[in-house]
């Protein structure tokens, strides 16, 4: 029988601090880290079954109709086995949790670098060269790729208005009305999307490089026209994911087609540059907030706006508002998102999509906000900090900002700060600090999981992806802390769909989410074993593979010889997303230098405050917030995809000319956790941790660099030619 | 990537002979094979040039004479170079990431092709790539092209920092014929501006070989290079600069400046040293040397910002140099 839970309560009853085995929160090092670190653990691409075939998608140069009047010809090139362009293809990645198949079909490509073909020959070498010889004739027709060219929607349930900003305006001792924007970015992850597939005759079986399992098996088997249930999909390791694998990619479904089409395995890799066109980017924005304080610097009008782009029939637009909606206190607010449809390469999550984008903006208002009323932008925030949700009215399920700031201030130095800007020089370099808070939306998704306890071994299965967070990690702490045993005793399967379904990685739900799952499994095992005895769960202590009753002693192997527990795990959202605002927090702290005479800026330090509930692993937790800082450092300073304005195509889209921060170009970081449990994230009381990091940490960056030479950057990101404009 | 022929000769003669027959030289590799994953260039045969002997470093006649397949790691630390030529090692030392330049030589890095954007790109047009259809730059995404030397048939920037030390250095070219006869080019008689033939980049003939750079005895023990990019590694100049002076009597003697990131090939303007030349130095003297060396600018409108940071860099350059 599983064990079920529905999140309607807080959890009172923490059992987590009580338990004895001590692994759980410790800095445990990743069971699968020796295997990646030697190469044996195999990603999607890396299977070479027999026959193994091998294929190279195509990219439409154009937008418009689609033909290819060469495909007779490129089917005789030597090597080569199919010249596929069916119109089950897919047009792009599918959004995060979409569950079925995204827009389909070859004919008509609706933006640059549409995958409209795929080529299968018997090497890697041949089916790119013959990828390149097929001819994609585009009737270009003129789609717009403008964001700003066009009308654009005003989606319903969008716009929200509490209030009278104008007489909030017209009271106002301080007002702010500021335009920034943001560059369309994308995930930029390690390993390329790649797919090797096999069909038997009935079945598929797909090695991929993806985050939700049990959503892209039934996009992927929709896309084909074939049932689920004849669709495993395989993705034990994921080499980074950040929301591009979120839904399956057009060469999962090519892959699974050539398969079925020539019986043979197909592997399709995609070639970076497809990496960047084919998935999905993080919407370019431009966001307008107009902010109204009181004499004190208490916010009493705060209005957002943002302008965001997608392909015609996507759903997902940009979520930049999402942490205005309770980051600050203000009576009188609005919020509104626009969306323009455009033929840019597809639009989808990237890290902390909204917050990522929208946090930094409007973390930048609050610094200008705080220049204009000169309050220190420390205490500007904690002026602002609401009692309950600014909107709904509902108490918070757990606040720490305020232990964040202030720790966050201790630790970095921030009292010796001069206020003014343009106080330190070193050379030509001019030095400055600044600071932001970290908002980021929580939340708990379905997902079950199993453990099999076999003497004093376990083996904790999900279909869960560990896409280098430390999945692996910290499933094996959870079940070994709930069933005392030592950590080399658990074994972790993940990404295989023909285990318990799990929330999969997105949205910062995995560890807490599926980590609940593994809990309520072990769980599940602790009461089977307490039956067994004839006690109560609560009395039973579980340590380093015994049982301890009392002053007795006995080892779980001994008790149950042989046999094999099975513990059920499942937990569900329920009424605790209405009773109360679930968030997490943080503050960043940056130092930055900006050369006058180049306007190029160096990072000197940064360190975040986080509290994100239990921390279950410092080490990995972290590395999640090291990454997210870094990917600050690249929002803010370095990465842009430049879309060509005649056609919308990317420009730069490859590591070259894509710029993500290098090693120089990070500082030391340094991490610090606010001591935090949130009994209304169930029994572990945590909640997620890898997407706050991001959430921010460019608005420190840019507020340091207006501190240090008084230029104000808007534009974002702060290239040097962006800063030497703001300078002179 | 087109299927190619690959061979490897030990001897000069034999590569000779495989250039005559179509072959192209190959080095390093890390520019030409990127660009042949991408048919941006589709060789019939690579001549590997890796065991011909030409990764020596010796003096000679007072100066220094490079071998061609030396790598710029190699080359970066010689302690010749780091201590009479400077501005070169740091030059290399700015460029690209310290695995590429473990493969990067002398010769390829001279011989890199630009990186503007539509040059990779085989759907779009581009006079280098393909004669006579047209530039997709101009119009387009300009903020990294030339605004000095370009043409209305290319606008594209020359990516290299080891050629503008190089160029300030005055270093000339020692190259072999596919016939075997050896001759000796300067620098700035290597490169040619597009005009209307950007597909043509140096004057360098088909199975031509370079073996070695040759560099005079450094004219000014003041060197500095300078390099302003998108990242603090690991990327292309927006702008760079190389100076070579000699200072007399407070007065500059000598001065050789050679630009990165602002033309099709290093750049180097007589004038503006001459304008310098026998002057004291002045904030005023550095700023005139700006106005001078950009009066003929004509910037895409994606690289205007580079009129006002070349004048800024130049004169922090030149303060540096002559303090
Ligand atoms: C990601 C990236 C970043 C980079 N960043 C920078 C940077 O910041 N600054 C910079 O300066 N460079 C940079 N580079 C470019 C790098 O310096 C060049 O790729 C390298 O110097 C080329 O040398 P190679 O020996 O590999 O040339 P190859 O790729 O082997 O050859 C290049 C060309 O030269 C020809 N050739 C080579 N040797 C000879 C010879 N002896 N005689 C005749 N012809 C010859 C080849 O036929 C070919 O056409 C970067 C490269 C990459 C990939």
């Amino acid at each position: 029988m599983t064990l079920d839970l529905k999140l309607d309560a807080p959890d009172e009853a923490n059992r987590a601090d009580d338990l004895v085995q001590g692994v759980l929160g410790h800095e445990n090092e990743r069971p699968d880290g020796l295997s990646k670190a030697i190469g044996a653990a195999t990603y999607a691409a890396e299977p070479r079954p027999d026959g193994l075939l091998h294929g190279f998608l195509v990219r439409a140069p154009g937008i418009g109709a689609v033909s290819c009047s060469n495909a007779n010809s490129v089917r005789e090139m030597e090597g080569v086995r199919l010249v596929l362009r069916d119109p089950r293809m897919i047009r792009n990645a599918a959004q995060g949790a979409a569950n079925e198949a995204p827009v389909q079909g070859v004919d008509r490509a609706e933006y640059v670098g549409q995958p409209v073909a795929l080529v299968v020959a018997d090497s890697f070498e041949q089916a790119r060269h013959a990828a390149q010889a097929l001819e994609v004739e585009v009737e270009t027709d003129d789609a717009p790729v403008d964001p700003e060219a066009v009308t654009a929607e005003k989606p319903d349930g969008r716009q929200t208005a509490q209030g009278d900003l104008d007489a909030a305006r017209r009271d106002a001792a301080h007002v702010l009305d500021r335009t920034y924007t943001t560059s369309s970015m994308v995930s930029a992850a390690m390993e390329p999307h790649a797919a090797t597939a096999e069909w038997d005759g009935t079945r598929l079986v797909l090695r991929g490089s993806l985050q939700m399992l049990k959503y892209n098996r039934n996009e992927l088997a929709d896309s084909l026209g074939i049932a689920p249930e004849n669709v495993r999909i395989l993705a034990p390791y994921v080499g980074g994911g950040f929301g591009s694998k979120l839904g399956i990619s057009a060469e999962c479904v090519a892959a699974a087609l050539a398969a079925i089409e020539l019986g043979r395995p197909i592997r399709v890799v995609q070639h970076r540059r497809q990496v960047f066109e084919m998935n999905t980017r993080r919407s370019e924005t431009r966001q307008r907030i107009r902010l109204a304080a009181d004499r004190q610097g208490r916010l009493t009008a705060l209005e957002h706006e943002a302008l965001v782009s997608n392909l015609p029939d996507e759903t997902f637009a940009e979520p930049v508002l999402q942490g205005s909606h309770f980051a600050y206190a203000a009576p009188n607010r609005a919020l509104r998102m626009h969306v323009a449809r455009i033929h840019r390469p597809a639009a989808g999550s990237v890290r902390a999509p909204g917050e990522a984008v929208g946090v930094t903006a409007f973390e930048v208002a609050m610094d200008e906000l705080a220049v204009a009323t000169g309050i220190d932008p420390v205490e500007l925030r904690l002026r602002n900090i609401p009692d309950k949700d600014p909107e709904a009215g509902i108490p918070f399920s757990s606040h720490r900002l305020k232990a964040a700031l202030s720790e966050g201030a201790r630790r970095f130095g921030w009292a010796d700060r001069p206020s003014p800007p343009r106080q330190r020089r070193e050379g030509e370099w001019w030095i400055g600090t600044g600071m932001a808070a970290a908002f980021r939306v929580n939340a708990i998704m379905e997902a079950q999981a199993r453990i099999l306890l076999t003497g004093d071994r376990a083996v904790v299965e999900t279909d869960m992806t560990d896409i280098g967070t430390g999945s692996y990690a910290i499933f094996q702490q959870i079940a070994a802390e709930l069933l005392g045993l030592p950590l080399e005793r658990v074994k972790v399967r993940l990404g295989d769909t023909e285990l318990p379904p799990g929330s999969g990685s997105g949205g910062s739900f995995g560890a807490a989410s599926t980590g609940t799952a593994v809990w309520m499994a072990g769980m599940d095992l602790r009461r089977q074993i307490a039956r067994a005895l004839a006690c109560d769960e609560a009395d039973l202590t579980l340590k380093d593979g015994t049982i301890i009753r009392g002053n007795t002693r006995r080892s779980l192997a001994e008790a149950f010889d042989g046999t094999v527990l099975t513990g059920d795990g499942h937990v569900q959202p329920g009424d605790a997303q209405q009773k109360v605002r679930q968030a997490t927090f943080g503050a960043h702290f940056a130092e930055v230098a900006v050369s006058d005479v180049t306007g190029e800026i160096r990072m000197r330090r940064m360190h975040g405050s986080f509290a994100a509930g239990r921390i279950l692993n410092p080490r990995t937790a972290r590395s999640q917030c090291h990454g997210g800082m870094i990917w600050g450092i690249g929002m803010a300073l370095t990465e842009a995809v430049t879309h060509d304005r005649r056609d919308g195509h990317m420009v730069n889209r490859d590591f070259a000319e894509y710029h993500l921060p290098v090693n120089a170009d990070v500082p030391p970081l340094d991490v610090h956790f606010i001591e935090e449990r949130d009994p209304w994230a169930g029994p572990l009381q945590a909640k997620g941790i890898g997407e706050l990091g991001i959430c921010g940490a460019g608005a420190a960056i840019l507020n340091a660099v207006h501190h240090a030479c008084g230029a104000r950057l808007r534009d974002f990101p702060a290239t040097p030619d962006r800063v030497l404009a703001a300078l002179v | 990537m087109k299927p190619f022929d690959y061979v490897r000769p030990g001897e000069r003669s034999s590569a000779h002979e495989a250039a005559r027959d179509g072959g192209r030289y190959v080095a390093g590799g890390t520019n030409l094979i990127d660009l042949m994953k991408l048919e941006v260039m589709t060789p019939d045969t690579l001549v590997d040039i890796s065991r011909l002997d030409l990764d020596g470093i010796e003096t000679v006649d007072g100066g220094l004479r490079i071998g061609a397949t030396l790598t710029n790691s190699d080359l970066a630390a010689d302690p010749r170079v780091r201590r009479d030529y400077p501005v070169l090692a740091r030059a290399l030392l700015a460029g690209a990431s310290g695995q590429l330049r473990n493969k990067a030589t002398t010769g390829g890095n001279l011989l890199q092709r630009t990186r503007c954007p539509y040059f990779y790109d085989t759907d779009t047009n581009c006079n280098k790539r393909t004669p006579g259809s047209g530039c997709a730059a101009i119009g387009g995404e300009t903020r990294n092209h030339a605004v000095l030397g370009a043409s209305e048939h290319c606008i594209a920037l020359h990516p290299s920092d080891m050629a503008v030390a190089l160029r300030a250095l005055d270093a000339t070219v020692e190259v072999e014929g596919p016939d075997g006869a050896p001759r000796e080019i300067a620098l700035p008689d290597l490169y040619r501006l597009p005009g209307a033939t950007p597909h043509i980049e140096t004057s360098l003939a088909p199975g031509d070989l370079i073996t070695a750079v040759r560099l005079p005895a450094p004219s000014g023990d003041r060197q500095v290079y300078r390099k302003v990019r998108d990242r603090a590694s690991y990327a292309f100049a927006l702008l760079s600069v190389g100076a070579v002076l000699r200072m007399e009597n407070g007065r500059i003697a000598q001065a050789a400046l050679a630009f990165g990131g602002l033309a099709p090939q290093p750049w180097r303007d007589r004038e503006v040293e001459a304008l310098l030349t026998a002057e004291t130095p002045s904030d005023a003297l550095f700023e005139k040397a700006g106005e001078v060396l950009l009066a003929k600018a004509d910037p895409p409108p994606g690289a205007a910002f580079k009129l006002p940071l070349t004048k800024r860099v130049l004169k922090a350059v030149l303060t540096e140099a002559t303090q």
